[in-house]
């Protein structure tokens, strides 16, 4: 009995493993592609074996510029969430504590602006940048992506809100504390594990925005998804620098997504799977 | 009857609410919700207004000169052109397919991660990976480090085994673009879907094994009726993001060879910033804006009712 329960257990292992190891593969390859010289990198037999070398990411760093980009990478993801978070903050408590009739057609509402396809607006953004001079700016990214999150991040925090006891509120509301102290002493401490993976989640999601980033920035505020783009040039393909690169754009993220992935599932499914 | 604390204070405290709702507060609370609420009135109005503005006007930016009403004269040309009707085609397979391909299998695993086995922590992990890509990097590192007909990973497995390697690109780009996008979101879909199952309490998995259900009927009459809602939610929030797939394209085909692989998205960028024809671009974003509107609708609905519940 015993027996026949273990050996199921270690089918799953087995199976379950093998699939893991299959979809990560691709992302391995990168990590360990980033090792290799140009050669051996485009050789015909894949070297999983080989002397591991640092060369490209010392040429990633020197020649290709790389930090500029992460920079750009780093102040469009962290403002854009810090702008969001300043709109949305005020607006979900508004919303989770104070709510009318028109609350949830307005958070409906909220949900349905992010069904608008980006590209459907690509022609107007476009202008309106060119003409006041936000092209390739890192503000006028930043702006966009803020607008982006913005839906996501009222909901999920519209749904921690929620989740905060009443009667504490009720209390301090009792003892005289107007809707702004009650917020800022009361709630934002309460729901700062919420806040906080809130916040993971945008930049996350801003960090990999790739469409306005192609769209509107070039050399002067491409972050890292279009600053990779620019290695498909056939004249710049070179496998291990490409790979050195990419490894240094996703660490980041993929650290701070395997942090908050429960949060996530939350997150993008607005609230309906948690 | 117990009634929890939670309900209680849900009845109490909104009549309390009430009774303190002065208008003072009443004008601080539309304060604080009039930021965020406006600045999303306007970004997703005004650039919808000046799409259907400019949809009506001739309007190329390598002819400036030339401007003025131009009546459906765009709309006549757009909707005449072949490659409208094969970017919407294309669309279509490529959201399908996606969703099909990561909502079948995703449910699969996601019941195959649920099962105790070792190293399940690390092994959830892994899985989840691919979603934290970017996808400029994980479109071009599968063309050109796995797809590539050559040198590619792929190519290796395949000439190891005595198969023709395929050149993906070349022969299959709408398929490729397809399998790539797959990899990039099974992952999304397994970890909703295995958090929809996670959620399922123990007790009635335990009583439908008591009541001797095998593994197929348990699927089919536990744990496959208590995933719609978020097989809903995930089908919508892909959909999404799947009809404006972009990136993907732009660094492997660039919607290419022909119109192949070319998306809605794609032949709006190329419309707009490769030819310069700001009203054609206009005109296919307003047919992509009411392709995503007849979609959301149909979500948005199945979603409020969700909501509800």
């Amino acid at each position: 009995m015993i027996s026949s329960k273990l050996r199921q257990k270690w089918a799953v292992t087995l199976l379950a493993w093998s699939v893991a190891l299959l979809l990560a593969f691709p992302v391995f390859w990168i990590v360990l592609t980033g090792f290799k010289t140009e050669t051996e990198a485009i050789s015909r037999v894949p070297h999983f074996f080989f002397h591991p070398t640092l060369e490209n990411y010392q040429a990633v760093g020197e020649r290709a510029n790389y930090f500029h980009f992460a920079w750009n990478s780093i102040v469009v993801s962290l403002g854009s969430t810090f702008l969001a978070l300043l709109l949305a903050i005020p607006c979900s408590y508004a919303m989770a504590f104070f709510p009318t009739k028109r609350t949830k057609d307005t958070l409906l509402w909220m949900l349905s602006t992010k069904m608008m396809p980006s590209v459907g607006v690509l022609v107007p953004i476009y202008l309106i940048f060119r003409d006041t001079g936000l092209l390739d700016t890192k503000t006028g990214l930043l702006a966009i992506d803020a607008m982006l999150n913005l839906p996501i991040i009222i909901w999920m925090l519209y749904t921690f809100f929620k989740e905060v006891p009443r009667e504490v509120l009720e209390a301090a509301r009792m003892d005289g504390a107007g809707p702004l102290r009650e917020l800022y002493d009361l709630l934002l401490p309460l729901s700062m594990p919420g806040i906080a993976s809130t916040s993971l989640l945008a930049i996350i999601l801003a960090w990999n925005e790739a469409f306005w980033s192609l769209t509107l920035t070039a050399a002067k505020a491409a972050p890292l998804t279009a600053f990779i783009a620019s290695f498909s040039s056939p004249e710049g393909l070179f496998y291990a620098k490409l790979s050195a690169a990419s490894t240094m754009a996703i660490a980041p993220i993929l650290l701070l997504g395997w942090a908050s992935q429960k949060q996530l599932v939350r997150g993008l499914t607005f609230g309906a799977v948690k | 009857m117990i009634i929890s604390d939670q309900e209680l204070s849900q009845n109490v405290v909104p009549a309390t609410a009430t009774r303190r709702k002065s208008w003072r507060d009443s004008v601080g609370v539309l304060s604080l919700k009039t930021p965020a609420i406006s600045a999303l009135f306007i970004w997703s109005i005004i650039p919808l207004l000046m799409t259907i503005w400019f949809s009506f006007r001739r309007y190329n930016l390598m002819a400036p000169d030339r401007t003025g009403f131009d009546g459906l004269g765009n709309y006549r040309y757009l909707l005449t052109d072949p490659s409208l009707a094969l970017a919407i085609w294309n669309t279509v397979l490529l959201v399908g397919s996606v969703l099909a391909i990561t909502i079948g299998l995703g449910t699969l695993l996601a019941v195959l991660f649920d099962q105790e086995f070792f190293g399940r922590g690390i092994a959830r992990l892994l899985v989840l990976a691919p979603f934290f890509i970017m996808p400029t990097v994980s479109a071009l590192v599968w063309k050109n480090m796995l797809m590539n007909p050559d040198n590619g990973f792929l190519a290796f497995t395949m000439r190891s085994v005595g198969l023709k390697p395929i050149n993906w690109f070349g022969v299959a780009p709408l398929t490729a673009v397809i399998i790539i996008v797959a990899w990039q979101w099974l992952p999304f879909a397994v970890l909703t879907l295995l958090t929809a199952v996670q959620s399922l309490d123990g007790e009635r998995k335990e009583a439908a094994r008591m009541d001797g259900a095998g593994p197929i009927a348990m699927f089919r009459y536990i744990i496959w009726p208590h995933l719609g809602r978020a097989i809903a939610a995930t089908t919508m929030i892909e959909s999404i993001f799947f009809l404006a797939i972009f990136a993907e394209i732009y660094v492997t085909t660039s919607g290419g060879p022909g119109f192949a692989s070319t998306n809605l998205s794609f032949l709006i960028y190329r419309y707009a910033l490769m030819e310069y024809d700001v009203g054609g671009a206009s005109v296919a974003g307003l047919v992509a804006i009411v392709l995503a509107n007849i979609l959301a609708l149909f979500l948005m609905r199945s979603f409020a009712r969700n909501l509800d519940a």
